[in-house]
């Protein structure tokens, strides 16, 4: 039997909303987060940050922050090896400068010290004598010929020749010959869009404790989405083998691709491994903002051909991402997402990445989709608008179905759009009266979504509960969705199991929890790993009733014989083959160690009414619907917060959020003050509508859910304020000033 | 032989064209193949690539088997957040 292929069957607790198991511990405030570990002996860690967007580092002295009673410990780059290993060196780098300051905000050095006074006093201790160069911050300068290089050598052999030497990487997808389907189209329209860099805003800040000993043995707790990923990149950093290193995670704040990466970690590894002692490093928010990683700021330009009955004849966009002040590859998803709702005879996408004096970008759900999916649903809504068409029958005449050869390559197999935007098109929403100054708009959404590597273990208990071990941080709900698969599974309440997350050394490697993965794919091992316990426990069963072990089956949490064939024995049940375990070969446990692959595409389709205020351009959101196919929803009420969280998040990026630079180079806004995300009093009721169509590469049919419903909301948002003003907007976000600068250029 | 669809800036890493013919059996065999083949490809494919096989996307898995006519597309290597 494969395992990992959908079975169709009557679920009994998987689809239903139990409590989440850390519910208590987090509203007592007994949770464990980042900053909450202390240990014997800890110091206080602080990090020197560059004030300049571009400097040469000539020299550190921090011969008087040593000298500062209290100071334990003075790291800078010189601390650490050069990895030869690009990926390595550029993370290393972005933890710790070395030769330049990439942009505002780099780390230079960092301290240790016994109290955080003594720390920020150390600080300011440290010189460090720059020679300030120029910078560029925006994408488009950046690209410019004599625009500031920002790192010299990076260009990859993919980039044509005479490009800047900001250009680091350049990527095409597509087939058929767009120009030949423009010829085709009653209208074509082109516009240009810019994004700005926006940040994951997760609420904890990043934390870690780290413990190194004089033996070479390190400790490190923080917060993060993936510890064996940490692991792996400080292990590289610090030289240390990965059997020396163990990372524990904390319970996470929120993270949403931005801790799926090291910014503090190895520096206080290397403070603790200069101090002797453990040392703790907490980020302020204004640290968050200028030195970790915000997404890719863009500028894009697309076309695209329709004819007057709506079909799309054919699509093209130019994308220009930058990830900051190291290469990224961003730009390849953004090419390859742009389109893919659609089925089209000809498309192409071409992107750049490039360097700008902007902290490094790190990942924010569905990295690099949203943007380009953003710049081609506001021209699809133009088109629909020029031509006096529905926008939904427009997006369901052109839809990708089963069949369909997408836009970035692979002939798609079954998938969810059509059925998405059904419902959608039946929603009461879709057709409600709307007023003065209100508009609709919508938008399609998608997303790859990944399986990975992924190890569990269950533990069948000698009471009768299980004990399940699994290596990733539960940011959305994990714990309970696992426990709830393996439930299903066994036979037993939900209730007697209990799922943790385990540190490095207790299961092999687990990939960060990112790319929609974990309910995927560490669903899919514990469903096997429970399979692996049933066999062991039907063996058992058989022992004891003495006869074959293919002669038992699992139902209803018990073995039982197979057929009348088997003999005559009343069922045993997990609670009394558990009992007996010790005396029948010892303690039971399933396992299952896998790369999971088939995690299946997901799309969504995101309905919103707007109304603009044309007195001071504000925009108020009154009404929000996502329809989102979700294969399974394990637990509906952690599907329904995904949906929903991504709503709040592009609400956000649509109306407030931006990166704000000065004419220094320096971050602006820098605090949530001044970046302003959406709060509960900014945001309508967001109704959910879940669509079940199974994956077929997964065995209850589940499919990825957290990073799709970030991608249609910048769209549909741009679609209904553009809407309600009667311009086009095109450019995010669409703060009040920039809606009044569109409204005066209309009137 | 395996047709396997390339994007298109790998174009001008193998001879011009976006499909090309590789001699496997399975995903490693395909990559080594069109890195002897086409030289300029192995500088990507060393950076990571994913594969998508039949409509579903794989990342690493050498050993995945390729059946006779199967739609084969090579896509960079993707990451998620």
């Amino acid at each position: 039997m494969a395992f990992d292929e959908y079975q169709k069957r009557e679920f009994k607790q998987v689809g239903t909303r139990p409590n989440r198991p850390d519910g208590v511990d987090k509203v007592t405030g007994r949770a464990m987060y980042g900053a909450d570990m202390t240990l014997p002996g800890m110091l206080v860690g602080r990090i020197l940050r560059s004030p300049h967007a571009h400097a040469k580092i000539k020299s550190i002295d921090a011969s008087a922050a040593l000298a500062l009673k209290g100071v334990k410990a003075v790291v800078t780059g010189a601390d650490f090896a050069r990895p030869e290993d690009d990926f390595l060196r550029d993370v290393q780098e972005n933890c710790m400068a070395r030769g330049k300051a990439l942009y505002d905000g780099h780390a230079v050095a960092a301290v240790a010290a016994i109290d955080a006074a003594t720390a920020k006093a150390a600080l300011k201790l440290i010189k460090v004598d720059y020679e300030i160069l120029p910078h560029v911050t925006d994408v488009d300068a950046a690209m410019k010929a004599g625009a500031p290089i920002v790192q010299d050598g990076r260009t990859l052999e993919n980039v044509p020749a005479g490009m800047s030497g900001n250009v680091t990487s350049h990527s095409e997808f597509g087939h058929g010959d767009p120009a030949a389907g423009f010829a085709k189209a009653d209208k074509v329209v082109e516009r240009s869009f810019k994004t700005a860099a926006t940040h994951q805003g997760y609420i904890e800040p990043h934390a870690a404790v780290a413990s190194v000993t004089t033996d070479g043995k390190g400790e490190l707790w923080c917060c993060t989405q993936g510890h064996f990923f940490v692991r792996t990149l400080c292990a590289g950093m610090l030289g240390m083998e990965a059997s020396q290193l163990r990372v524990t995670p904390s319970e996470i704040g929120g993270g949403f691709g931005g801790k799926t990466t090291v910014f503090i970690e190895p520096v206080a590894l290397m403070l603790s491994k200069k101090a002797g002692r453990p040392v703790k490093v907490v980020m302020t928010r204004d640290e968050v903002f200028r030195a970790t990683g915000p997404t890719v700021s863009t500028s894009i330009d697309v076309k695209i051909g329709m004819t007057k009955d709506g079909r799309i004849t054919a699509g093209e966009a130019y994308l220009r991402y930058s990830g900051g002040a190291f290469p990224c590859g961003t730009i390849d998803m953004g090419g390859q997402a742009a389109f893919a709702a659609y089925d089209l005879e000809h498309v192409r996408t071409y992107g750049w990445n490039v360097l700008t004096n902007r902290p490094k970008e790190a990942a924010y759900r569905a990295p690099g989709a949203p943007q380009a999916i953003y710049a081609v649903e506001s021209v699809v809504d133009e088109l629909c608008l020029a031509l006096k068409l529905d926008p939904l029958d427009v997006r369901l005449k052109n839809a990708a179905k089963k069949g369909t050869k997408s836009s970035y390559g692979p002939t798609f197999p079954d998938i969810g759009l059509v059925a998405t935007l059904e419902a959608a098109h039946k929603h009461p929403h879709y057709t409600a009266p709307l007023g003065p100054n209100q508009a609709r708009g919508l938008s399609c959404g998608f997303w790859f979504n990944f399986g990975g590597n992924t190890c569990v273990s269950l533990n069948v208990n000698t009471d009768g509960t299980v004990g399940i071990t699994e290596g990733n941080p539960d940011i959305g709900g994990s714990r309970a969705s696992v426990s709830l698969m393996a439930a299903e599974e066994l036979g037993i309440p939900y209730e007697q199991i209990r799922t943790i997350v385990a540190d490095t050394n207790s299961l092999g490697y687990n990939d960060v929890t990112d790319g929609s993965r974990v309910t995927f794919a560490v669903g899919l091992a514990t469903i096997k790993a429970a399979r692996d316990a049933v066999r062991k426990m039907c063996q058992r069963a058989a022992k004891i009733w003495d006869i074959d072990e293919e002669a038992v089956e699992w139902k209803d949490g018990a073995a039982v014989p197979a057929g009348p064939n088997a003999g005559k024995f009343p069922p045993m049940t997990l609670a009394e083959i558990a009992a007996d375990s010790f005396a029948t070969g010892g303690p039971i446990a399933g396992h299952h160690e896998v790369n999971v692959d088939g995690a299946g595409v997901s799309f969504g389709v995101h309905l919103v009414d707007v109304e603009v205020d044309k007195d001071t351009g504000a925009t108020k959101v009154l009404r929000y619907t996502i329809f989102q196919d979700a294969g399974k929803a394990v637990h509906p009420d952690y599907v329904e917060g995904q949906m929903q969280g991504g709503a709040v998040q592009g609400i956000g990026w649509a109306l407030n959020e931006e990166y704000i630079y000065g004419k220094d180079g320096r971050l602006q806004n820098a605090g949530f003050l001044d970046y302003r995300i959406p709060v509960a009093s900014d945001l309508p009721p967001i109704e959910t509508v879940i669509l079940e169509i199974p994956n077929p590469g997964h065995p209850y049919g589940v499919r990825g859910v957290g990073e799709t419903p970030i991608v249609p909301p910048l769209a549909a948002i741009s679609n209904a304020v553009s809407r309600a003003i009667g311009t086009r907007m095109c450019e995010l976000p669409m703060s009040p000033p920039r809606i009044l600068k569109a409204i005066g250029t209309t009137a | 032989m395996v047709k396997v669809l390339l994007w298109g800036s790998l174009r001008s890493a193998a001879d011009g064209r976006t499909e090309v013919e590789v001699d496997a059996r399975n995903f490693r065999q395909l990559l080594d193949g069109l890195k002897a083949a086409y030289p300029g490809l192995a500088p990507q494919i060393e950076r990571g690539v994913s594969m998508s096989l039949n409509g579903v996307i794989y990342r690493e898995a050498w050993f995945t088997e390729i059946p006779p006519d199967a739609e084969v597309v090579l896509m960079p290597y993707m990451t998620g957040g």
